[in-house]
């Protein structure tokens, strides 16, 4: 089996595990971070493209639209600060979705229809 | 615990659906689930469990990324003032900020392993965190700015188009974004030379001058060989990494191979011939000194590069601390207002 070293972008010889820096956080002077939803044509949704910190929704804004625009990818951007965003629990994700497994009634394909049967 | 295969709702394709309530779980079961996810192409995210040593190697590998982008401002930077057209500054200060921007997307994707910004910032000045040491060399003459984007871009694009495939979610979506991104800056540099190659004798001489610099390093960029190493067995495992290095050299080497011929330049190595045999070129021993000495800080320009750094850091500081101050001022003065 061959093993080799994947040196990953100028950390060729460090051989100290990579710590993080412990468990102190330098947060406390940090702008807010901020989740940042674009939508790039009227009609289509708005889509999360990351994340950057801003001390308000203004630079935020503003900010969302220098990293994230800079090809015409936007007519609307929404911030959001990152504390606000609630999410469902990935570890509860069976059966939190398991209602809708045995519901298959709930889909087209499952009504078998004549082929006369036009725009249906 | 059991995975059991339910025809999907969607599309009939079929879902294994996990058991993953992580804590009634013993770590050993979490990993086979984890891992499990990663042989499916299934993405990791940062809310799902993870084993500790995957969270750090992320951390390290994605900040160090994130730090190359940023560095990677400053060799060309030095040129935008002097760029010979207006379309060439433009064309440059563009890809200044795209590179910018690249480093903006990959540190967001850093902080979602939860990892400040101001300690991946404080990592990088205080030499603990690397980035990539093709930034250690100098950018002297204006084709420089073609050799880079031709070439050093072109590396990272063959190292970062299998990483939008990466296990963890935020970084390959990030990687997504930049190689979409990054197709400009290589062809942008490639033109540029294309146009100089077709020039006045000295215009023709920088071009040839610029590619004997930036070639070694280049190839460089993909780490040392395969055999040299001690394990990545597990990065591999993970799909942090997707191919070795010199697979990904030999693959960049025969690509630009074919491509100097239409500068009408070489590449400065004696040794490079088409091998009809394994159908790849062959190419000459890489000087593995140099390449050691620019690592570990004696490169031509690695005190410059984190000098620049801190130097932006430190004197940006009134700016991050008034912006604020301000943006308290103001919320308290909206409250007010609201409350009278």
């Amino acid at each position: 089996m061959v093993f080799f070293q994947k040196h990953l972008y100028g950390d060729y010889g460090d051989k100290e595990s990579p710590t993080g820096g412990g468990t102190e956080k330098h947060s406390a002077n940090e702008w807010p971070l901020w989740e940042i939803f674009i939508r790039s044509k009227q009609g289509l949704d708005h889509k999360h493209v990351g994340s950057l910190h801003a001390v308000d929704a203004q630079m935020a804004i503003e900010n969302a639209r220098d990293v994230y625009t800079r090809r015409q990818e936007g007519v609307s951007i929404w911030v959001v600060e990152s504390k606000h965003i609630h999410a469902s629990n990935p570890d509860e994700a069976e059966s939190f979705y398991e209602p809708a497994n045995d519901k298959v009634y709930r889909h087209p394909t499952f009504y078998d229809l004549p082929d006369e049967i036009k725009h249906m | 615990m059991k995975g059991k295969y339910v025809k999907g709702a969607t599309q009939g394709c079929l879902f294994r659906k996990f058991v993953d309530n992580h804590c009634y779980m013993s770590v050993q079961e979490s990993e086979k689930i984890f891992q499990e996810k990663i042989d499916n192409e299934i993405r990791i995210e940062p809310k799902d469990w993870m084993p500790e040593k995957y969270r750090q190697t992320l951390i390290r590998q994605i900040s160090q990324h994130a730090h190359s982008e940023i560095v990677g401002m400053l060799p060309e930077g030095n040129w935008i003032s002097r760029a010979p057209s207006l379309k060439r500054k433009q064309i440059l200060i563009a890809k200044v900020q795209d590179e910018a921007g690249h480093g903006l997307y990959v540190y967001s994707a850093a902080e979602t392993l939860v990892i400040s910004r101001d300690e991946m910032i404080e990592q990088l000045h205080s030499g603990k965190a690397k980035y990539s040491s093709i930034f250690n060399y100098p950018t002297l003459t204006w084709a420089d700015m073609g050799a880079i984007g031709w070439l050093v871009d072109g590396a990272a694009i063959m190292n970062q188009v299998p990483l939008c495939r990466a296990s963890y979610g935020p970084y390959s979506r990030a990687m997504i974004r930049v190689c979409k991104e990054e197709s400009f800056h290589q062809r942008q540099g490639f033109e540029s030379l294309l146009v100089l190659s077709k020039g006045s004798e000295e215009q023709k001489a920088m071009v040839q001058d610029a590619i004997n610099r930036w070639w070694w390093p280049s190839i460089m960029m993909f780490g040392p060989h395969d055999t040299e190493s001690q394990h990545s067995e597990q990065s591999m495992k993970w799909k942090i990494k997707r191919f070795s290095n010199d697979e990904l050299r030999q693959r960049f080497v025969d690509m630009c191979a074919e491509q100097v011929k239409l500068l009408g330049m070489t590449l400065p190595d004696t040794d490079l011939k088409w091998n009809e045999e394994t159908k790849h070129y062959d190419f000459g021993k890489i000087n593995w000194e140099e390449f050691w000495n620019v690592v570990s800080g004696n490169g031509p320009c690695n005190k410059q590069r984190l000098d620049a750094r801190r130097k932006a850091w430190e004197e940006g500081a009134w700016v991050r601390e008034a912006a604020k101050a301000y943006a308290e001022k103001t919320a308290i003065k909206n409250k007010q207002e609201m409350a009278a």
